[in-house]
């Protein structure tokens, strides 16, 4: 083994927010002594947009028609052209989070459509005959906590048969009352999204209860926006024939990278369309692959069951 | 030289006694003495009580001889603790003094009353098994190569690899399908090895991989009689999967050169292990089916500790709120369990969310008997009576948690809630499966109402009665509802039809009928039982509660004559009839007599009883039994024969003894035994008779000395052999017995030839020399007192030995031969005196048969220079470069020898000595500071009374130095 680059932030969970010091340490170690070239540090921040093939058409899509915008691109010297000796190597180094004044340092967020990632490069650049070594590293931005108050919003709502949208045919439903509520639509994302559902009745054997976050990415470009709707997660919360009139937690920790609090900028948005509840039946109780069937097109069917319900915006 | 006066000195072995008896001083009863047995005092015993178990160191307070072994052990050793605390008798008294406890130490942590879920393990698997087959369905194979039975065109070899790359890609799903119930434990047992080692390869995500997948399957409930053993051995690996996580990070907090104490709290633990953990929380919430999410959630519970103090105190509500979620109430039952497990090792001071979980569980109580699961059972082809009991596991772990510490008022309001629920025979059953053993007992009348009430379709109420009885085995009933109790319970029992269901109920209630009643009551349980049994001999299907049985009366009734007295106890027995359960249960008895007899005893009902007892295990001995067994058995056998005595009438006990003899032929260490004990008789005899027999008891003593005779050839073991007949002989001598005596010590002669060089001690080959060695001096030292026959020559025994010591092939480069003839020197030496040292009372040795004759001594002179010139030959042999420095050990030894017991006036044996001395010296092998103390006490000796010509002799012993 040669010399080894490696990469250490100082703070474990690798999580920075704007204006700090983001601060570590850059260790070389290696046996022999090393000759170089000079060691740099670079901190890169991208928001990649990728557009739908769905709204924008294959070609597009692949031609990635959208440049990357950077929003922090700096680069330091650390250590002037010389010699490393044998060993290990600690070389401490700051590097303040700021940004030009006309940028934000936009949270890290790895989506679909909109990928926005903070990266940290060491390069160690070496004479011809030896190859340039080079350590990346992410670390993570946190937009600052909101000063201001938050306030819950709870909502109640109800599920039955009438409530459901994209149904074709309702008189095949089975019928069904389900009531619950949420402690607040808008959450702080670090907690976790909290409320309790009730089945009332329910014609049909209840094969699955799941709770879906759904995410809207809008990524803008010239011909215009392009908006898509994902998965983030489905959890399960009810499984099997619940007891009815029983309270059934509803229960989501937010899985931190793939969400971020609502965005927008003008060349694209971020936000969430929320959670959908999805009782699935089965006919038959017992018949597995007809039930799975159904609930998937139970859940096509809830997703948009009040149009503009209750959205999410979260905040710090 | 001078033969008439002989070689050997005379001796006064009076004078020498005396002057080299040690000084006797008085001894003080009562003082320390290293030998005394250790007294057990009572405050050991209550320190052991208080410790959770009463222990009964009963071995301290009953007899009056205490082993300072087992008084030794008594108070701390840790096994008869657990063995005590595992007895139910003294269970309630512990739980009573612990609760004392609790209300010190404010129930912070669970004491030892606690049954652990450790026990309930074993039995669930036992129990919930299945026949049917099964089916694992998994996203990771776990084995290689095994799976396919197709018929394919590939190679065998191309079909394997292809598996094992379908293995190593994540997500490969595999379903395997008709597994039966060992293939199913062995391949989670693989599961949970493939865990660790997935562990122990850094292989983290992974090891959550395998810990999704198997908790998946708590979530199928087909062939749902097996669901509570699957719950068991899934949880294991759970459980596995929660002791790495924690002891990972945990082990991340040591790092920096401090290790955390036990109980440290939150912000100790350093940022790493901080987001390790959370990392994996975050990574157990996103586990999109609900079942795996909330177990792994559960299995990690512990590590919320290293988070914030308030963790698990939040984390335990919400996860009891999440299993409301569960629609199949058995897997929603077996998810409660669970979780009241974690709790309880975790943080046993959140009482609330157990309560919650209990009352949730009466909430969801309603859906076992609803749609979903009616539909299921009849897919299944599952009845309700055999579905129910799949609850109780579950049920009574939640209950006995909930119920652990807990009010009274609490338990009263919990079975209000029961009583209210309809059809509530499993609520019930788990009610008194789990609450305090008094609290249940106290109430038995109000039970066997509740019970009568039950619905008859549903829980089958032989387990109910099953339950109460075992509460009713730990704790006592008021006084005046006993017999009312046993009555109304045994009026449903004996009426149940199915024998299993019937035996199953009995062997509870026997207990709490031998603990209250007297025998008449046992013996009509006892009949009942065999009523009930012996048709289609369903008593074979049943032996182990049948032996359970048993042991549950003999342990109460430790007075055997009271207990053969009981009329169907034999009865009982003769259900037994497969052997090795038949043998089982004789131990059992046998264990308990030798253990409870105190008294000897010629009692016929019990000598007949317990003789066909030992016959059976007797009889079960065959080629194949193993030694541990024939020896335990033997021991119980003999445990039996020391305990017969008929007193004063010897011929009775001597013709048991003969008795005993045929029926037990096959044991050797009980014909041993047997030989022992008719010596002894003679002893008795003897000792009655004061040692003056008259002709009646000199015929007795010479049918004992006969039964020994002809004994002894029938046993296998040589030295056994040998010591025996030189033991019997002594005993044949002491009763005047001379020419049975010279009988013995003939067919001892006669056998040394035949001892083998090597013999089997406890399973091993080790050389039989120094066996023999110390068989021959003890055989030597005897012969010094037998008298010569009178149709025989001169020391006829002594010669007719030595002739078969020179004969008898000794081992190569050994000496053995001629310690045996130094000691041959001192017994010829002790034989020429006037008196001997020691005599037999009544029989006339040699020196009185013969008083110093001089042809006699002349004899035993000739025989003396026979022996030394063997010596002395055997001695120059040795003069070779390896075996010098055995020469010179020798050489000094016969050196000892002659100065001890020769007389060294006379020239040749001065000469002899002297000779010997410069022999030891002469290669500087020897020791030379046990030179300069044999010449110190040479030189003392010389001080004495006619010892004058040793002053001469130290002078002629030159003390070589190493130069």
């Amino acid at each position: 083994m040669g010399t080894t680059l490696d990469i250490k932030i100082k703070r474990a969970n690798k999580v920075y927010h704007a204006g700090e010091m983001l601060s570590g340490v850059v260790v070389i170690s290696g046996k022999d002594s090393v000759q170089h070239q000079g060691l740099s540090l670079t901190v890169e921040g991208t928001v990649n947009l990728q557009l739908s093939a769905k709204s924008v058409g294959v070609f597009e899509a692949f031609y990635n028609s959208v440049k990357p915008i950077q929003v922090i691109n700096s680069t330091i010297e650390m250590v002037k052209p010389g010699k490393f000796p044998g060993g290990k190597t600690e070389i401490p180094f700051e590097f303040p989070l700021h940004v030009k004044s006309n940028k934000v340092l936009y949270e890290t967020y790895h989506g679909v459509f909109v990928n926005i990632q903070y990266t940290l490069r060491c390069d160690m650049r070496r004479s011809l005959l030896a190859k340039d070594l080079t350590k990346t590293c992410e670390f993570i931005v946190h937009s600052t906590p909101q000063k201001g108050k938050w306030t819950p919003s709870p909502v109640d709502f109800t599920i039955t048969p009438d409530t459901l949208q994209n149904v074709k045919e309702r008189a095949l439903l089975p019928k069904f009352l389900i009531r619950g509520h949420l402690n607040s639509t808008n959450c702080v994302i670090t907690q976790p999204l909290t409320g309790e559902l009730v089945v009332e009745s329910s014609e049909a054997a209840i094969k699955s209860i799941e709770l879906q976050l759904v995410r809207v990415e809008t990524c803008g470009c010239a011909e215009g926006y392009a908006r898509d709707a994902t998965e983030i997660q489905n959890i399960q919360i009810a499984d099997g024939d619940v007891c009815r009139g029983l309270s059934i937690p509803i229960y989501m920790v937010f899985p931190r990278l793939f969400t971020c609090p609502t965005l927008e900028t003008t060349n694209f948005k971020v936000g969430r369309v929320p959670w959908s509840p999805c009782p699935s039946f089965t006919a038959v109780p017992g018949c597995c692959a007809q039930g799975l069937a159904h609930s998937r097109c139970s859940v096509h069917s809830c997703s948009h069951w009040r149009p503009g319900g209750p959205t999410f915006s979260a905040k710090h | 030289m001078d033969f008439q006066e002989g070689h050997s000195r005379n001796r006064n072995y009076k004078a020498e006694f005396a002057s080299c008896r040690l000084e006797a001083v008085p001894l003080e009863f009562g003082d320390y003495h290293p030998l005394k047995p250790i007294t057990v005092t009572e405050s050991k015993t209550k320190k052991v009580s208080r410790k959770g178990s009463t222990s009964s160191t009963s071995s301290s307070s009953s007899s009056s001889v205490v082993d300072p072994l087992s008084s030794v052990l008594d108070g701390t050793d840790p096994l008869s603790m657990f063995a005590a605390s595992a007895d139910p008798a003294t269970l309630a008294a512990a739980m009573d003094s612990s609760r004392k406890k609790r209300d010190r130490d404010d129930n912070s942590i669970v004491g030892s009353d606690f049954e652990p879920w450790a026990s309930k393990r074993g039995e669930i698997l036992a129990r919930y098994t299945t026949t049917e087959k099964l089916s694992i369905n998994l996203f990771m194979g776990s084995e290689k190569g095994k799976a396919g039975t197709a018929t394919s065109a590939m190679s065998e070899k191309v079909r394997t690899r292809l598996e094992e790359l379908d293995d190593f890609e994540e997500g490969s799903q595999k379903e395997l399908l008709n597994l039966t119930q060992q293939d199913y434990v062995n391949r989670i047992e693989e599961l949970n090895q493939s865990l660790k080692d997935a562990w122990a390869s850094d292989q983290k995500v992974k090891a959550l991989k395998i810990v999704i997948q198997c908790s998946k399957l708590l979530s199928d409930t087909s062939v749902i009689q097996f669901y509570p053993s699957k719950f068991v051995l899934i949880t294991d690996i759970l459980d596995t999967f929660g002791k790495l996580v924690y002891e990972r990070i945990f082990s991340m907090c040591v790092d920096n050169r401090s290790v955390l104490p036990d109980h440290f709290s939150p912000e100790n633990v350093n940022d790493t292990a901080k987001e390790t953990c959370l990392n994996w929380f975050f990574k157990i919430a996103s586990i999109r089916e609900l079942i795996p999410r909330f177990y792994v959630e559960a299995s990690i519970l512990k590590c919320n500790k290293f988070l914030s103090k308030t963790g698990i105190s939040e984390c335990l509500p919400r996860l009891t709120c999440m299993v409301r979620g569960i629609g199949d109430p058995l897997v929603s039952v077996y998810a409660r369990a669970y979780l009241c497990r974690v709790g309880m090792e975790v943080a046993p001071h959140l009482k609330e969310s157990l309560n919650k979980n209990f009352f949730d569980f009466l909430l969801t109580f309603k859906q076992i008997h609803g749609d979903t699961v009616q539909n299921q059972l009849v897919l299944q082809g599952v009845e309700l009576p055999s579905y129910l009991p799949l609850y109780s596991p579950a049920m009574d772990w939640v209950f006995q948690c909930v119920s652990y510490h807990a009010p009274e008022a609490l338990l009263t309001e919990m079975m209000e809630r029961c009583k209210k629920l309809g059809n509530n025979a499993l609520l019930l059953n788990s009610v008194m499966s789990a609450f305090r053993a008094e609290f249940i007992a106290t109430r038995s009348m109000d039970f066997i109402g509740m019970i009568k009430e039950c619905d008859e379709s549903g829980f089958p109420k032989h387990l109910l009665f099953r339950s109460l009885g075992l509460n009713l085995a730990l704790a006592d009933p008021p006084e005046s509802d006993r017999l009312q109790i046993l009555n109304e319970a045994w009026k449903v029992i004996t009426k149940l039809k199915n024998p299993q269901d019937y035996i199953n109920c009995a062997e509870v209630w026997v207990e709490y009928t031998c603990r209250h009643f007297t025998k008449r009551e046992v013996n009509t349980v006892l009949a009942d039982v065999i009523k009930h049994m012996t048709p289609d001999r369903a008593f074979e299907d049943s032996y182990p509660q049948l032996q359970s049985i048993i042991k549950k009366v003999i342990a109460h009734f430790h007075d055997f004559s009271v207990l053969f007295s009981v009329e169907k106890f034999l009865p009982f027995l003769d259900m037994f009839q497969k052997e090795s359960v038949r043998v089982e249960v004789c131990k059992c008895i046998m264990e308990v007599f030798i253990k409870h007899q105190q008294e000897p005893t010629k009692d016929p009902v019990i000598l007949n009883a317990l003789l066909h007892v030992c016959k059976t295990m007797h009889d079960s001995v065959n080629a194949l039994t193993l030694e541990d067994e024939k020896r335990m058995l033997a021991y119980l056998i003999n445990g039996f024969i020391k305990m017969v005595s008929f007193g004063r009438d010897f011929e009775q006990q001597l013709s048991f003894y003969v008795e005993a003899r045929s029926m037990f032929c096959n044991l050797e260490p009980v014909l041993v035994q047997l030989i022992h004990s008719v010596n002894r008789l003679a002893m008795e005899t003897r000792k009655v008779m004061k040692g003056n027999h008259s002709r009646k008891t000199a015929a007795f003593v010479r049918a004992c000395v006969a039964y020994c005779f002809i004994t002894i050839p029938s046993l296998v073991g040589i030295f056994t052999r040998l010591n025996l007949y030189l033991h019997s002989g002594q005993v044949a001598l002491a009763n005047q017995c001379l020419s049975q005596a010279d009988a013995f010590f003939k067919a001892a002669i006669s056998l040394v030839p035949e001892v083998p060089k090597m013999i089997n001690i406890d399973g091993k080959m080790r050389p039989s020399e120094s066996f023999l060695l110390e068989f021959l001096c003890n055989f030597f030292s005897t012969l010094l007192i037998v008298p010569d026959h009178p149709e025989h020559g001169v020391l006829f025994l002594v010669r007719e030995l030595l002739n078969v010591v020179q004969d008898y092939t000794w081992e190569e480069n050994s000496d053995e031969k001629i310690r045996i003839y130094t000691c041959v020197l001192h017994l010829l030496s002790a034989m020429s005196q006037e008196t001997y040292l020691y005599h037999v009372d009544k029989v006339d040795s040699n020196d009185s048969l013969y008083g110093g004759d001089s042809k006699f001594l002349a004899e035993n002179n000739k025989l003396c220079e026979t022996v030394m010139a063997q010596i002395l030959e055997h001695l120059k042999t040795l003069a070779k470069d390896e075996a010098l420095k055995r020469q010179s050990s020798l050489g000094l030894s016969f050196f000892n020898s002659i100065l001890a017991h020769g007389d060294l006036r006379n020239n040749r044996l001065n000469q002899l000595s002297v000779n010997l001395w410069h022999l030891a010296q002469r290669h500087g092998c020897v020791d030379t500071r046990t030179m300069v103390k044999t010449l110190e006490y040479i030189k003392k000796q010389s001080k004495q009374p006619d010892m004058g010509h040793l002053t001469e002799l130290a002078l002629r012993l030159p003390l070589q130095t190493r130069t």
